[in-house]
C-alpha cells in the first residue's frame, strides 16, 4: 500500500480505510496484533486485515461486517484527522487541473494545513515530481510529515517549518505550479514567483473572502502574473431514489367496451386499476451548496 | 536544484510539434508543419516562423501571413489611460462617441498601422474614454485589442487548454463534457502514474489524452472502443512524446463477452484473410501490405487481450453518448476489487439507470451521481 501506487492485499504497517456504511468510514493503521473498535465490534489486525484483498467484506466481532478499501487521496480527505480546515475533493480537482499538475511536476504549497490537498498533489506529481510544502506551525507540520511517511509517500515532498510570507519556500527558480491556502496570500505572492521557473507556470490561491482576492489579485498583477481569473466550483449531489405517483381514475372508458375482446378481458367492473406507478427520480439537494472558498488562478510568464 | 536555464530545449517549438494558437479566450490546437497555412479567427499565416522560439511567445502576424515577435510589453503599458472617470453618468450611449468611421480605420490600417497603434487612435478619437472609469476603460481596450490586434501567442497544450478549448470551439464533439467536470472525474477515478486503466471514450479522445496526461507514460491505458475504429483525434493534440504511444492499447468491446467467456483466440487467421487474399491476388503488393496490417492488428489485440485477461485493472472512465449502463456493467467485470471508476453523461437520466442497477447489482460503495457548478467572478481591482 502506498498514496501513489495500489496494492491487491492487505500487509501489516498500510493504512487501510474502513467503509462502515453510506458517509461513514475510519482510517485504520494496520498493525500485527492490534484491535479497532468499530460500532459493528472489534476487527482484530492479524486475522481479520492482513493477508486480506482490499475490498474485502469482513465481519467484526458483533456480526456486522465492513468493507476495507486501499487507501485514496479522496478517502483520506473524508477520513483524516482534522487540524485544520481543510480542501475538500471538488476544489483539489478544479486545482489540480487548472494548475495542470501531471507526474513530474514540481509543486510548492503553503499552508499544509492538515495535508488533504498535499496528498491529492502527491498523487498526481508521482514518480518523478515533488512537492515543496510550507507550514509554519511546528506541531501541524512535524504530524504531516509523519503522515506522509506513513503513506510512503515521503520520498516526494519536503516539508518545511517556516512562515511563507517572510521566509518563502526555500526553494527558487524550480517550481510549475504555486498554491497558497493561507490567511494573506498576497504577503506571499512574490516569494511565489520567485519559487516558479524561470520558463513560467501556474499559481493558485484558495481564500474564503472575497476582500482577500482582491488583495491577492492586485498582488499577482503587481508582480507580473498574467490570466488572473477568480471561480467558485460547487458539487451538486442528487439523492436517486424511488418515488411512487398516483395515478388518477377517468372513470370506465366506454369507447373501450365497443371492443367485444377488450369487454370480455375486462374482470369485473369495480376491479380497481393500478392506482399509483413507481419510478426512479433525483431529489435535487436541499439546499444550495455551501460555498467553500474562491479559487483565483494566474499565469506566471516567462521572466529573463 | 534551480533550472538555470541550461535545458530549455523541452520549452522550444520544435516543428511537428502539436501546439494550441490562443487569442484571448480562444484557443485552437495545430500542428506546426513546413509552408502549412492555417487559419485562426479569420486570419490565415505560417507558423513556420515560430520554430525555435520559446512556448508562450506571442507574435504579431504580418503581410503575408508570417510571424513576427511582438516588441517586448509594450501592449499593457503603451494604451495606459491617463484620466479615469469614476462612474458612467456622463457615458451617453448615442454612437457618435467614436469620430473614426470605419472607412477611416481600414485606411488606418492599409498604411500598415499595427493593431495596438490603432486601437490608441480609437481612444484618441473617442469622446467618452476620458469619461469611463477605469475598470471599463480596461474593458474597452480589451474589446478593441480582440478585434484589432493581429497577435497570435503559441502554447504547449495540455489538459485544461485542450478541454476549455473544446468546450469553447466544439462543445458538440466532446459530447458537452464541460472542463470543470473532467477535473473531476480525473480526480475521483484516482488517475495516476503506475496504474491500469480502462477509459471508454468517445468524446474525441479528448478524456482518454487527459487520462494519459496524468499517467505521465507509466503504465498502461486501454481504449475500449465501439465498432470501427478508435477515436483518437484528441490524444494527438496532446503532443505527447513518442514513448506515450507504448502505453496506449486499444480493444473493441464487440470482443469483450469473447474474451470473458475465454473464447476469443487472437492466435488464429482471422478467417476472412484467407478470402480477401484468394480476392486481391492480382494486387499481389495490396495484398501483403494487407497482411502484415492485419498481422500488427492482431498482436496489438492480443496485447490489450492479455491486459484485460487478468481483470485487475485499477481504474474505469466512461464518457461517450452510448448508453452508460451496459458500458459500465460490462467493464466493471475488468477492474480490481477496491478501485474508483468513474461514469460520464450528458444527461442525468442514463445515470439514475447507471445508479440503480449498481444498487441492484450489488458489490459497490460510496456510488455518488453529482454535477459541478462553476462560476466566474469579476474581480475589480486598481494597480
Ligand atoms: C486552512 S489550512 C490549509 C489546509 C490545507 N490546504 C489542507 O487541505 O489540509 C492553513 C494553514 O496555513 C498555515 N499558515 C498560515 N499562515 C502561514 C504562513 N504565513 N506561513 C506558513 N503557514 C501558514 C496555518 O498554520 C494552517 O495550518
Amino acid at each position: 500500500m502506498s498514496f501513489v501506487e495500489y496494492s491487491d492485499f492487505i500487509q501489516d504497517g498500510d493504512v487501510a480505510i474502513v467503509y462502515l456504511g453510506h458517509e461513514s468510514m475510519m482510517p485504520v493503521k494496520v498493525q500485527k496484533g492490534a484491535q479497532t473498535q468499530t460500532r459493528y465490534g472489534v476487527l482484530r489486525h492479524s486475522t481479520d486485515l492482513i493477508g486480506r484483498r482490499y475490498g474485502s467484506k469482513v465481519t467484526c466481532s458483533k456480526g456486522g461486517w465492513v468493507h476495507v478499501l486501499h487507501p485514496t487521496p479522496e478517502l483520506w480527505t473524508v477520513t483524516l484527522p482534522h487540524r485544520t480546515q481543510i480542501l475538500y475533493t471538488t476544489d483539489i480537482a478544479t486545482i489540480t487541473m487548472m494548475l495542470e499538475l501531471k507526474p513530474g511536476s514540481v509543486v510548492c504549497e503553503s499552508g499544509t494545513g492538515s495535508g488533504s490537498l498535499s496528498h491529492a498533489i502527491l498523487r498526481t506529481i508521482a514518480p518523478t515530481g515533488h512537492l515543496h510544502t510550507v507550514e509554519f506551525h511546528q506541531q501541524r507540520a512535524e504530524k504531516v510529515a509523519e503522515e506522509f511517511k506513513e503513506h510512503r509517500v515521503d520520498h516526494l515532498v519536503t516539508v518545511r517549518n517556516q512562515d511563507v510570507c517572510k521566509d518563502g519556500f526555500g526553494v527558487t527558480g524550480v517550481a510549475d505550479a504555486v498554491f497558497l491556502d493561507i490567511p494573506s496570500p498576497w504577503e506571499a505572492v512574490r516569494h511565489a514567483k520567485a519559487a516558479m521557473k524561470k520558463h513560467g507556470g501556474r499559481v493558485c490561491s484558495f481564500s474564503p473572502c472575497i476582500e482577500q482576492v482582491q488583495r491577492t489579485c492586485e498582488a499577482l498583477a503587481d508582480q507580473g502574473f498574467e490570466e488572473i481569473s477568480t471561480i467558485e466550483v460547487l458539487l451538486r449531489v442528487h439523492d436517486v431514489r424511488t418515488i411512487s405517483l398516483p395515478v388518477p381514475d377517468f372513470g370506465s372508458d366506454p369507447s373501450a367496451q365497443t371492443e367485444p375482446d377488450a369487454a370480455e378481458k375486462t374482470a369485473p367492473a369495480s376491479a380497481p386499476i393500478q392506482d399509483t406507478v413507481a419510478m426512479k427520480a433525483t431529489v435535487p439537494p436541499r439546499e444550495i451548496p455551501g460555498h467553500t472558498g474562491y479559487l483565483t488562478f494566474a499565469t506566471k510568464p516567462r521572466t529573463s | 536544484m534551480a533550472d538555470n536555464g541550461d535545458d530549455e530545449s523541452q520549452y522550444r517549438i520544435k516543428g511537428g510539434d502539436y501546439v494550441v494558437l490562443k487569442r484571448g479566450e480562444i484557443f485552437k490546437a495545430v500542428q506546426i508543419q513546413p509552408k502549412k497555412k492555417v487559419i485562426f479567427e479569420k486570419q490565415w499565416f505560417f507558423l513556420d516562423n515560430a520554430v525555435g522560439h520559446l512556448y508562450s511567445t506571442t507574435f504579431e502576424i504580418g503581410s503575408g501571413g508570417v510571424l513576427q515577435l511582438r516588441k517586448l510589453r509594450d501592449a499593457e503599458s503603451s494604451t495606459d489611460a491617463k484620466e479615469a472617470g469614476t462612474d458612467n453618468r456622463n457615458i451617453v450611449d448615442d454612437g457618435k462617441s467614436q469620430k473614426l468611421t470605419r472607412d477611416d480605420i481600414e485606411m488606418l490600417k492599409e498604411q500598415g498601422l499595427k493593431g495596438q497603434e490603432i486601437i490608441q487612435q480609437l481612444i484618441d478619437n473617442s469622446s467618452t474614454f476620458r469619461d469611463k472609469t477605469g475598470f471599463s476603460q480596461d474593458k474597452y481596450i480589451k474589446k478593441k485589442k480582440k478585434k484589432y490586434e493581429n497577435t497570435v501567442t503559441i502554447l504547449k497544450p495540455s489538459c485544461r487548454i485542450l478541454a476549455m478549448m473544446y468546450q469553447g470551439r466544439e462543445p458538440g464533439k466532446i459530447r458537452h463534457l464541460r472542463y470543470d467536470t473532467l477535473a473531476q472525474m480525473l480526480t475521483l477515478a484516482n488517475i495516476h502514474a503506475g496504474s491500469k486503466v480502462l477509459v471508454f471514450d468517445t468524446c474525441a479522445g479528448l478524456v482518454l489524452g487527459a487520462v494519459m496526461e496524468r499517467m505521465g507514460g507509466y503504465g498502461s491505458v486501454i481504449q475500449m472502443y465501439p465498432r470501427g475504429e478508435p477515436v483518437r483525434a484528441g490524444v494527438e493534440s496532446f503532443g505527447f512524446p513518442a514513448h506515450f504511444r507504448d502505453t496506449l492499447h486499444g480493444f473493441p468491446i464487440c470482443h469483450v463477452n469473447a474474451l470473458l467467456a475465454g473464447t476469443l483466440d487472437t492466435t488464429a487467421k482471422d478467417p476472412r484473410t484467407s478470402l480477401v487474399k484468394v480476392l486481391t491476388s492480382c494486387f499481389f503488393f495490396q495484398a501483403q501490405e494487407k497482411k502484415v496490417k492485419q498481422e500488427e492488428k492482431r498482436k496489438k489485440l492480443a496485447a490489450a487481450a492479455a491486459l484485460l485477461e487478468g481483470r485487475n485493472a485499477d481504474g474505469l472512465v466512461i464518457a461517450s453518448q452510448y448508453q452508460p449502463c451496459p458500458v459500465l456493467m460490462g467493464l466493471l467485470k475488468f477492474l480490481s476489487p477496491s478501485r474508483p471508476f468513474v461514469v460520464y453523461s450528458q444527461h442525468k437520466e442514463p445515470l439514475i439507470e447507471c445508479y440503480t442497477k449498481l444498487k441492484e447489482h450489488g458489490g459497490t460503495v460510496g456510488v455518488r451521481l453529482t454535477d459541478t457548478w462553476l462560476r466566474h467572478y469579476q474581480v475589480g481591482f486598481k494597480l
